[in-house]
């Protein structure tokens, strides 16, 4: 299934490996969205959820550097870190990515700049988990909602079965 | 212990054969002998694979017909979308403030110390 909207995010959980896929299409130049994923000013701008506060603890968006940062909301931290693998300025930063309420658990992202030419440009964000069980969760949580809100409902669902 | 509940839908879901079991059930219901016959397999192995379906909440079977009829009990899939569908619209939002900023953003980078010495921001975006 495919939205209607020329430029919405398209999204595909794959079936076979623990992948999440994201495919967005942007009226900007390629170095305009790079740079707002490595500045970690501009960053800090857009990443995170309008009912979260963000706070950067340091983000060195270079091969090599690291990153972390905390959402908060309501005296509730959650903090996320990882490491740069690969920065290669306006094509594609490698990263991986951990929620420090799971501090076993990392995903490898891949986040991919193509130039669509006019000014416009797609970025593909892939986030490879360490399993099923991660991907879902991530998944279900959408990231900023309360896993245990869907769990329970899909807990209720299969009790009725 | 068993892995939760969304665990156990998607690895239910990461066979080729339960993955056809399921398509062939969304058709309607059926028997085990039924859904056997096109594989190369043992009854037993289908049953082996209802069984993994039936506990991640996928399918259920009758207790009362002589056939126990295999059911795809599809709102666990609606819940699933519902999920993913979330998780895009998510994305979708945080692209837009992305967009907004890609908007307000100079052509050239500004002058910016080395990003080993990035400064946190002082505070919450308002």
């Amino acid at each position: 299934m495919t939205s209607t909207t020329h430029r919405e995010a398209r999204i595909t959980a794959d079936p076979d490996v623990p992948l999440i896929r994201i495919e967005r299409e942007f009226d900007f130049p390629r170095d305009k969205v790079f740079r707002a994923h490595t500045d970690p000013d501009l960053f800090v701008q857009w990443v995170g959820p309008r009912d979260l506060t963000m706070m950067i603890d340091h983000y060195d968006c270079r091969t090599g550097g690291s990153y972390r940062y905390i959402h908060s909301r309501d005296g509730e931290e959650y903090g996320f870190h990882g490491s740069f693998h690969e920065v290669r300025p306006d094509e594609l930063i490698v990263q991986t990515f951990t929620f420090e309420g799971f501090p076993d658990g990392v995903a490898l992202e891949k986040l991919v700049l193509e130039d669509l030419g006019n000014g416009r440009t797609r970025l593909t964000a892939t986030s490879l988990c360490d399993s099923f069980a991660d991907r879902d969760g991530m998944l279900a949580s959408g990231m900023d909602v309360g896993v245990h809100e869907g769990y329970a409902k899909l807990d209720e669902l299969l009790a009725e079965g | 212990m068993a892995a939760d509940p969304l665990s156990r839908v998607f690895s239910a879901l990461a066979d080729p054969t339960r993955r056809d079991i399921v398509a062939r059930l969304a058709v309607g219901d059926a028997g085990v002998n039924e859904l056997a016959a096109p594989y190369d397999v043992t009854v037993q192995a289908v049953s082996r694979h209802l069984r993994v379906l039936e506990d991640a909440g996928l399918v259920s079977r009758s207790r009362e017909a002589q056939r126990r009829p295999v059911h795809l009990e599809a709102e666990v899939f609606d819940l699933m979308t519902t999920w993913i569908e979330r998780y895009r619209r998510q994305a979708e939002e945080r692209y837009r403030r992305l967009d907004d900023v890609l908007r307000d953003m100079p052509d050239r980078p500004a002058p910016h110390p080395p990003a080993g010495d990035a400064l946190p921001p002082e505070g919450p975006p308002s």
